[in-house]
């Protein structure tokens, strides 16, 4: 899908690649930006929210946002956030996407990014009392503790049995 | 005791008059580990809050330690049920960054295995919502056709299930002999068996009074929750992304996107029903495409992986010529078997989100590369995960028999659920 003119006018920061369109926005411009969208190109459907984390990086973690048309072919639109590693903060787009609410709570369970004004803002794939969030990639794929009810598994490598 | 917030009255207080009863996580007609705590009034449902989780595998982080090509052995275990559909996203997905045109062949063996995994999808679908709701025969039917369909593809890829058969840039091996006359059999018996599934119960007082006006979710409301596949469909909206978005060349086949309008667990019942019946009808056009040979791996030594797989007396595995060849012959096919194998493909800097429809709905892929051999970044968009959302919805209102009418009406996969 090519750039809509009107979405080329309107933002500073678009870019087309593989046929995708991303924008790129602040968070106080995103609950604006997603409204604008639905209500002028045709964007009603939330498919997706989701993060990605680059450690070292200022922002540290951007949030993508895919919206579609839904009825007829259909024209896709990512929407970007980035957001630093000193205030994970995003505002909550459960208000007009409710589809958001299990997404975004995925997010902070996994990334620990935390959209305000979420009705029910708790861990939804992990248990409540788990410490950390494992798609960080600060956070190493086996051979870590068990970090739950205090339970201590030793690493692989050091292990006897 | 402490009792979750959700379950609270406006007042803070708890409703001294209700029961709060956890079904599941360990209940037979939950789908799996699904668990939904719920308020009763008696018998009828005040509030349900489902809790997922229990089946979380970090298919995600796990992609994230591999190579781009062992991705396809992780993601097709997220759906069990579906796991061709969850290759090919993955594979659309990492193609789209690698700027890879996958061959004519090889995308009708794609839609070809799809179609038919729609088919055992709604097959397990009907099978298991029927004996939830007593009706035991339908389980037997649906579990018997879809033993067919399980033979073959364990013909064609040597597994019944997580094939591992559509790889970036094609798929592992053409159709083996014998291969073609098995689909054609099914294809023949089919759909006299679906006719007699709609003679079981389509007319069926029991089966009408369970399934019609439960569990409905309006147009409206779905769109909002994000709703996708039969669900959305059953409740008049054609949303079809083999028809709005087509990918692997479904524009070039015959079929219709089925939609009903009672929005009800009895519409996705026959929505469901005759998607099999348009699923026959493609893989029947697949089978006339597949006449034509050609290659089913695109032709680039750079990404295709080298090892080739034959049939032996013990089924699928190593093809033996081929291991003489880099074992005895050529030292430079096996350095080049080894680079791939282990180290993999470099698959540029790039985001993408690819979707196909699979029998639940839109199954996303959102991947990211920063241009290195294993991915940065895969998440996976699972319709069962979006549409159990619509959960609460559904039930709350309506009798605690009605929920497992419902539930088994959104057909959710926990294994894509919880990834």
């Amino acid at each position: 899908m090519s750039v809509p003119p009107e979405v080329a006018v309107r933002f500073a920061d678009v870019v087309e690649a593989r046929g995708e369109v991303t924008v790129t926005v602040s968070r106080d411009e995103l609950l604006e930006t997603l409204a604008w969208l639905r209500e002028n190109q045709g964007f009603t459907f939330l498919s997706c929210v989701t993060a990605t984390d680059w450690p070292g990086n200022d922002p540290r973690f951007w949030i993508a946002y895919e919206l579609r048309t839904i009825g007829g072919p259909v024209r896709r639109i990512r929407v970007k956030v980035g957001l630093s590693e000193a205030d994970p903060h995003i505002p909550s787009i459960t208000g007009p996407f409710p589809t958001a609410n299990w997404l975004e709570r995925e997010v902070f369970d996994l990334y620990g990014v935390v959209f305000d004004g979420h009705p029910d803002l708790v861990r939804i794939l992990l248990p409540d009392d788990w410490e950390g969030h494992p798609l960080r990639k600060d956070e190493e794929l086996g051979g870590v503790n068990t970090r739950y009810h205090g339970a201590f598994i030793p690493p692989v490598d050091t292990r006897t049995t | 005791m402490e009792t979750d917030p959700v379950l609270r009255d406006q007042t803070g207080e708890i409703r001294q008059e209700t029961m709060i009863i956890n079904m599941g996580p360990q209940h037979p007609s939950t789908h799996g580990v699904l668990r939904l705590l719920l308020e009763l009034d008696g018998e009828t449902i005040v509030g349900c809050k489902p809790i997922i989780g229990y089946l979380h595998t970090g298919i995600e982080k796990t992609t994230e330690y591999r190579t781009w090509q062992q991705g396809v052995t992780f993601v097709t275990r997220a759906d069990y049920l579906s796991p061709f559909h969850n290759e090919l996203a993955y594979c659309m997905a990492v193609e789209r960054l690698l700027g890879v045109e996958v061959p004519v062949r090889a995308q009708a063996l794609r839609v070809m295995l799809g179609e038919l995994n729609r088919i055992s999808s709604h097959l397990v679908w009907l099978a298991t919502s029927g004996l939830e709701l007593g009706a035991v025969s339908i389980m037997l039917y649906g579990m018997r056709e879809r033993e067919i369909i399980m033979d073959i593809f364990e013909a064609v890829t040597g597994l019944r299930m997580n094939h591992a058969y559509i790889r970036i840039g094609g798929v592992v091996m053409d159709l083996p002999d014998g291969g073609e006359a098995k689909i054609r059999e099914f294809l023949a018996v089919m759909p006299k068996r679906i006719g007699e599934y709609e003679t079981i119960l389509s007319k069926n007082p029991i089966w009408l009074e369970r399934n019609k006006g439960v569990g409905v979710l309006t147009e409206a409301d779905a769109l909002r929750l994000g709703v996708t596949g039969p669900m959305l469909r059953a409740a008049g909206n054609p949303a079809d992304l083999r028809k709005d978005a087509p990918y692997s060349g479904y524009e070039t086949y015959e079929f219709d996107a089925i939609t009903r309008t009672e929005s009800d667990a009895f519409a996705r019942f026959e929505v469901r029903l005759d998607e099999m019946r348009e699923s026959l009808k493609i893989v029947a056009q697949c089978l006339e495409r597949l006449r034509e040979p050609g290659p089913v791996m695109v032709d680039d030594p750079k990404i295709a992986l080298p090892g080739r797989l034959s049939v032996g007396p013990d089924g699928i595995g190593n093809d033996p010529e081929y291991l003489r060849h880099i074992m005895e012959e050529s030292m430079e096919a096996l350095i080049h078997h080894f680079k791939l194998a282990t180290q993999g493909v470099a698959v540029p800097a790039g985001e993408v989100y690819s979707a196909v429809e699979s029998p639940r709905g839109e199954l996303g892929f959102y991947v990211v590369s920063n241009g290195e051999h294993r991915p940065y970044r895969v998440k996976i968009r699972d319709p069962s995960f979006v549409n159990l959302q619509a959960t609460p919805i559904m039930v709350e209102g309506f009798l605690v028999a009605d929920a497992i009418a419902s539930i088994a009406s959104i057909d959710p996969v926990m294994g894509g659920v919880d990834r």
